[in-house]
């Protein structure tokens, strides 16, 4: 199940990244109403990007990020047509990552 | 009332207070840290043992020149939209903190070959408090703040 939406511009010589990621991001201090019981802590922890195998950022989260994060960062060095890698990982281990060309 | 906030606090200075122990006597290596998840920055009780622990310092530099830009009073806490634009070259990190949440540092972005100064996204507040933004450039850190009214209850402030 793609996780990722995500979107790369380039204008000028500076690319814009935009990305959307689907995650529940709970922060193991909010209580299920049903059962009253706390659920348990999951979050990214880690995303990366890289542009053509090479790391242009690298993100670390807390729980404090909001439930299906938003991220955007600029960078410059990118041709139309590069390829843009994004992954993430959580505190499960669980993990996704998507490819995308620059445009 | 009075009481069990009294316990709160105290459980978190010394939590705190351990945190910092921890870095200052060497267990927690901090600059390597950033190569996997600083567990111990993302759990501190403070805003200063929280980049005690990211970064290995927390002397920061206020600057002008970094700009913040959240709302002024956001209705829904649990979705803050926060956007950190920083001028400076080499930037390391850019690091975004909600002052008065339980843990305060709530992201890290450690930026690579050329990207910019220039960081997005949303992050959840408690309640209302500063918004920090560290930047780390050329060996030295930079911040600026901007204060987010956050109101619950959804009475629209």
């Amino acid at each position: 199940m793609a996780t990722i939406k995500i979107r790369a511009k380039l204008q000028g010589d500076e690319t814009t990244v935009k990305a959307l990621i689907q995650h529940p991001m709970d922060t193991g201090q909010v209580k299920d109403k049903k059962t009253g019981k706390l659920i348990p802590a999951h979050f990214i922890q880690e995303v990366n990007c890289e542009l053509n195998g090479t790391n242009v950022m690298t993100a670390l989260w807390g729980p404090a990020v909001s439930k299906n994060p938003y991220l955007s960062f600029k960078f410059k060095g990118a041709k139309s047509g590069d390829t843009l890698k994004l992954s993430w990982v959580d505190n499960k281990g669980e993990s996704d990552s998507i490819e995308t060309q620059v445009s | 009332m009075i009481n069990m906030k009294r316990r709160t606090f105290l459980k978190g200075s010394v939590a705190a207070g351990a945190v910092g122990a921890a870095v200052s006597a060497g267990l927690l290596t901090p600059r390597v840290v950033l190569a996997a998840w600083p567990s111990a920055a993302f759990e501190a009780k403070s805003v200063d043992s929280a980049l005690d622990a990211l970064m290995g310092s927390h002397a920061v530099e206020s600057s002008d020149k970094i700009s913040i830009r959240a709302p002024d009073i956001a209705e829904n806490g649990a979705v803050v939209p926060v956007s950190v634009t920083a001028p400076m070259s080499n930037i390391d990190t850019i690091s975004i903190i909600a002052e008065k949440n339980a843990a305060p540092l709530t992201a890290a972005f450690k930026l690579g070959k050329g990207a910019e100064g220039y960081v997005s996204t949303r992050i959840k507040m408690g309640k209302t408090s500063n918004v920090i933004a560290v930047v780390k450039a050329g060996g030295k850190m930079y911040s600026a703040s901007k204060e987010v009214k956050v109101t619950i209850g959804g009475c629209g402030g």
